[in-house]
C-alpha cells in the first residue's frame, strides 16, 4: 500500500444556476490575457448541449484518455510513445481554435472616438486573431440555458449514444448545468501524452501542472486530454491548464471557482488513496466497473492501518486530520451521492459530481403530484428514463442503477427532512429505502444543505511553505529592497535569486505585519510603529565598523 | 580568392558561428527557457500544416542525414565496405535529390501558409522572417548546387574537398585552401549555412535539440514534489505570457 493524497472536489449539480461566475472570476485570475482569450479553466456548460470545445466528448474523433487493449493493458487512444513521435510535426487530433471559438473583442473606442454623424456609432466585434471585422457565431457557452439547441443538440455525443425515440423527446424533458474544471486525474493521460515530461502530478496534493520551463509546445497533453482542459496558449506556445489554484491551496484557501461560486456548489477536500492500485483499477474490463473500481482505490483517513501507512509515507498530521474530516470522502465513500465525470475514459478523475434530481422534481411537481413525497419521487426516478439515461452517459458510462442510487438516496433526505420540518417526526422507513439511517440522512443535509465555509473547503496549508518561510528569513536581507541593503545581485538589480512568490508567503507576511516586535532582528514594521522613540534597527548602528558610511 | 579571404570564411567565420552557436545555446537556456518552444500555429490553421510541416521535416531530417554521411565519413572508409564511388553518387543524388524536393515543397507549402493565413502571419516575429531567409538560402543553394553539378552535370566530387574541409575544422587543423576552388554554388551553400548556425539559438530552430526521446524511455505518469519545482534560474525579468489582451492590429495582414 502506498498511500497519497488528493486534492479533489466535489459539485452538487442540484445546486448550480448557471450564474457563470465561477467562470468569470477564474477568467479574471487566471486567463484574461493575451494568447488565452479563448480559454476558460473553469466553465459551465448547459446540458445536453455540446459543450466546450465543441463535441469534445466524442472520442473517436479526438481519441482523448485511455483504451483498455484486448491483452488487458492501458494504452493512450490516439496512439503510444512511437505513434506520438511520429505524429508530432503534425498533430491529427489536435483542435484547432476555431473548434473552441474565435475569440473577440468590441471596438469600443469607436463609439467615443466616431466623427459626429447621423447614425448612432456602433462597437463592432473584432477578431482578436486576426484585428479584422468578424462574425460571431460561437463561443464558450453558445448554448446556453438551450438557447439555439434546436440545431445543435442532436450533435450532444451522450445523446447520440442513447436510443433513438429517447433523444427525439429530449426537448420536453430537462436541462442542468454542468460546471467544468481539470479533472486532476490519478491517470492523467495528458501527463502520460507528454513528449517533454513537462506535465506532471504532484506528489504533495495530486495537482496536475505544467511546468512553463519544460514545455516544448509539442501540443500531445491537449489531444490526450479527453476532457479538452489543457489548453494551448497560442502566444507563448505552450500548453496551459486548470491549477486547482494551487498559490490558493498552499495557503489554505479554497480556489477562486470555489471561492466564489454563487450556489454554494462546491466542495473541496483530500483524498487518500492506494497509488499501487491506480493502474489496475483503470483497466477493469467491463466499463460499468471503472465507478467501483475508482471507489476502492480510495482508502478510508480513520483506519488505523491507513492512518499508520499514510505516516510512514510522510503524510503530516495535519493532512491526515483533514483527510478525515474530507467533505469529499464523505460524499464518495460514505454517502456514495458523487459519481465521476466520464470513468470510461480511464483516467480516474478527480472532480466528481452528484447528480442533479432537481430534473425529476420538477417533472413530478408540474404533474400536479407532490415533488417532496418519497414514494413519488422513488418511482417518478425510475420511470423518467430520459434523464437516468442521460445523467449515465455522463457519469457512470451508461449504466443507471449508481445514477438512480445516488437520485434515490437525493430524494430521501428530500422527504425525511420535510417530515421533520412539519413536525411530523423522522420516518425511518424512508431512510431504510436507500439503504441509510435517519442519523446519517441529516448528516448528509448538513453538508448538502447548510455546512459552512470551513465544512465545505477543508484544505490543509502545504508545509513545505515552513522551510520557504524560513529560507526567506535567512535570505530575506538580501532581496533587492530588503533592509539588508545587500541590494542587487551581480548583475543589476532583477538578476539573482527570484524573489519567491508573494502568495505563497502569504503567512509569513501575515505573521510579519501583525507580529507586536520585530519578526527580524534589526528590521521594523513601520505599519505597526506607535512614531515614538528610536527603535533597534530603524537606524544604521552608529560609529562602528564598516557600513557606517554616509548617512 | 585571396588567402586572407579563404581563412576568414573558412576558417574564422565558421569558428565564429560555431561559438556562437554554442554560447547562444548555453545562454538562451539559462535565460530564455520560457521562450524555448517550437511556438506551434496549428492551432491556427490545420488543413495546410498536415501536409507540409510533416513533409519539411522527414524531407530536412533525411537531409541532415546525408550530409552526416558526405561530410563527416571520409571516403575510404565507404569503399572499404564496398561501396565505390559510382555507387555513392547514384544513392547520393537519388536520396539527395528526394529529400530536397520534399523538404522544398514542405517548406513552400508553409511559407506560403505563412503568408496567406492570417493569425499565422501575424505570430511571425522579425527573427523567423530573418530566419526563413537563411533557411531559404541553404536549402535554394544547396539544391541549385546538386541539380548543376550531380544530375545535369558531370558530378562533383565534395567528399575531395569540402568534406575534408569540415574535418579539418573539427580536428582544429584547418586547411581553407581546400574551399578556394569549390564550385560558388557550394560555397554560397556553405556560406549561407554558417551564418544559419550563427543566427540558430536565437530562433524557433533551438527546438531541434527538445526532439523528445527521452518520451520512450520514462514512465507514463510524472510525479514531482513541490520543493523541486520552487527555485529556477532564468526566466526572470520579463513575465511573459502575461501581456493584456489586445486586438490584433489588421493593416499587419497586408504589409509584406
Amino acid at each position: 500500500m502506498k498511500v497519497m493524497a488528493q486534492m479533489s472536489m466535489v459539485m452538487n449539480l442540484d445546486k448550480c444556476i448557471g450564474c457563470h461566475t465561477c467562470s468569470v472570476t477564474c477568467k479574471q485570475a487566471w486567463t484574461n490575457r493575451s494568447g488565452v482569450e479563448y480559454v476558460w479553466f473553469n466553465n459551465v456548460e448547459t446540458r445536453p448541449g455540446i459543450g466546450y470545445p465543441r463535441r469534445y466528448e466524442d472520442q473517436e474523433k479526438w481519441g482523448g484518455g485511455w483504451v483498455r487493449t484486448k491483452s488487458g493493458r492501458l494504452k493512450l487512444r490516439s496512439g503510444g510513445r512511437l505513434k506520438k513521435l511520429a505524429t508530432i510535426f503534425s498533430n491529427p487530433k489536435l483542435p484547432e481554435i476555431h473548434d473552441y471559438y474565435e475569440p473577440w473583442t468590441y471596438e469600443y473606442d469607436m463609439l467615443l472616438n466616431a466623427p459626429a454623424g447621423e447614425h448612432t456609432p456602433v462597437a463592432k466585434p473584432k477578431s482578436l486573431l486576426t484585428g479584422e471585422d468578424m462574425k460571431i457565431s460561437w463561443s464558450a457557452n453558445w448554448d446556453d440555458n438551450l438557447g439555439g439547441s434546436r440545431e445543435t443538440m442532436q450533435d450532444d455525443p451522450i445523446l447520440q449514444h442513447m436510443s433513438e425515440h429517447v433523444a427525439s423527446e429530449f426537448e420536453q424533458t430537462f436541462m442542468f448545468y454542468l460546471p467544468r474544471i481539470c479533472e486532476h486525474c490519478l491517470n492523467p493521460s495528458c501527463v502520460a501524452s507528454c513528449p517533454s515530461g513537462a506535465m506532471y502530478k504532484r506528489v504533495e496534493d495530486g495537482i496536475v501542472l505544467v511546468d512553463q520551463d519544460q514545455c516544448r509546445g509539442w501540443r500531445m497533453c491537449v489531444s490526450g486530454c479527453p476532457y479538452k482542459k489543457v489548453y494551448f496558449n497560442h502566444k507563448t506556445g505552450k500548453a496551459e491548464k486548470c491549477t486547482l489554484c494551487y498559490p490558493r491551496l498552499e495557503v489554505g484557501l479554497p480556489t477562486v471557482c470555489s471561492e466564489t461560486c454563487v450556489g454554494r456548489l462546491r466542495y473541496l477536500g483530500l483524498v487518500l488513496y492506494d497509488a499501487d492500485k491506480v493502474a489496475e483499477a483503470a483497466r477493469v474490463e467491463n466499463e460499468h466497473e471503472l465507478l467501483e473500481s475508482q471507489r476502492s482505490v480510495f482508502l478510508d483517513p480513520h483506519d488505523p492501518a491507513v492512518v499508520q501507512a499514510a505516516r510512514e509515507a510522510g503524510i503530516p498530521e495535519d493532512w491526515i486530520d483533514a483527510a478525515q474530516r474530507s467533505p469529499i470522502h464523505k460524499l464518495i465513500n460514505e454517502y456514495r451521492v458523487a459519481l465521476p465525470l466520464h470513468p470510461e475514459y480511464r483516467t480516474m478523475p478527480m472532480v466528481w459530481y452528484i447528480p442533479p434530481l432537481s430534473p425529476v422534481v420538477d417533472v413530478v411537481a408540474s404533474s400536479g403530484n407532490d415533488g417532496e413525497d418519497a414514494k413519488t419521487l422513488f418511482s417518478a426516478i425510475s420511470k423518467l428514463r430520459i434523464p437516468l439515461e442521460y445523467l449515465a452517459g455522463l457519469f457512470t458510462a451508461g449504466d443507471t442503477r449508481p445514477v438512480e442510487a445516488s437520485l434515490r438516496k437525493l430524494a430521501a433526505m428530500r422527504s425525511y427532512m420535510r417530515g421533520i420540518n412539519l413536525g411530523e417526526g423522522k420516518d425511518e422507513r424512508i431512510a431504510d429505502a436507500v439503504g441509510m439511517t435517519g442519523e446519517t440522512i441529516e448528516e448528509m443535509y448538513r453538508l448538502l444543505a447548510i455546512a459552512k465555509y470551513e465544512e465545505r473547503y477543508v484544505i490543509p496549508a502545504a508545509h513545505t511553505e515552513q522551510a520557504r518561510e524560513l529560507d526567506e528569513l535567512a535570505c530575506s536581507l538580501d532581496y533587492d529592497g530588503g533592509p539588508g541593503m545587500g541590494g542587487a545581485g551581480p548583475f543589476g538589480s532583477s538578476s539573482g535569486q527570484p524573489v519567491p512568490v508573494a502568495v505563497e508567503n502569504f503567512h509569513a507576511l501575515k505573521n510579519r505585519q501583525t507580529a507586536d516586535r520585530p519578526s527580524t532582528p534589526g528590521r521594523v514594521n513601520l505599519l505597526n510603529w506607535d512614531g515614538n522613540g528610536s527603535p533597534q534597527g530603524l537606524f544604521p548602528p552608529k560609529g562602528d565598523g564598516v557600513g557606517d558610511g554616509g548617512e | 580568392m585571396n588567402d586572407a579571404w579563404n581563412v576568414l570564411l573558412w576558417v574564422a567565420l565558421p569558428y565564429a558561428a560555431f561559438a556562437v552557436f554554442v554560447v547562444g545555446h548555453i545562454w538562451r537556456y539559462r535565460y530564455d527557457k520560457f521562450g524555448w518552444t517550437t511556438r506551434s500555429s496549428q492551432t491556427y490553421e490545420n488543413r495546410l500544416l498536415r501536409w507540409g510541416s510533416p513533409m519539411f521535416h522527414l524531407g530536412i531530417l533525411m537531409v541532415i542525414a546525408g550530409h552526416v554521411v558526405g561530410l563527416l565519413i571520409p571516403r575510404e572508409w565507404l569503399y572499404a565496405i564496398g561501396i565505390d564511388e559510382h555507387m555513392y553518387h547514384l544513392g547520393a543524388t537519388v536520396l539527395g535529390s528526394f529529400a530536397a524536393l520534399l523538404t522544398i515543397a514542405g517548406l513552400v507549402i508553409l511559407i506560403y501558409r505563412r503568408r496567406t493565413v492570417g493569425p499565422v502571419f501575424l505570430a511571425t516575429t522579425r527573427m523567423d522572417k530573418v530566419m526563413y531567409v537563411f533557411l531559404g538560402g541553404v536549402i535554394l543553394f544547396g539544391t541549385l548546387a546538386t541539380v548543376m553539378y550531380q544530375v545535369l552535370g558531370p558530378g562533383y566530387e565534395y567528399r575531395g574537398t569540402v568534406g575534408p574541409w569540415f574535418r579539418s575544422l573539427i580536428l582544429m587543423q584547418p586547411q581553407p585552401e581546400l574551399m578556394a576552388d569549390v564550385p560558388l554554388m557550394f560555397q554560397l551553400h556553405v556560406l549561407c549555412a554558417t551564418l544559419l548556425f550563427a543566427l540558430w539559438p536565437f530562433t524557433r530552430l533551438v527546438h531541434v535539440f527538445s526532439a523528445p526521446i527521452g518520451y520512450l524511455f520514462r514512465p507514463y505518469i510524472v510525479y514531482r514534489s513541490r520543493d523541486a519545482a520552487s527555485t529556477r534560474p532564468g526566466t526572470s525579468g520579463r513575465k511573459r505570457g502575461w501581456e493584456g489582451i489586445q486586438t490584433p492590429d489588421p493593416k499587419k495582414l497586408t504589409k509584406l
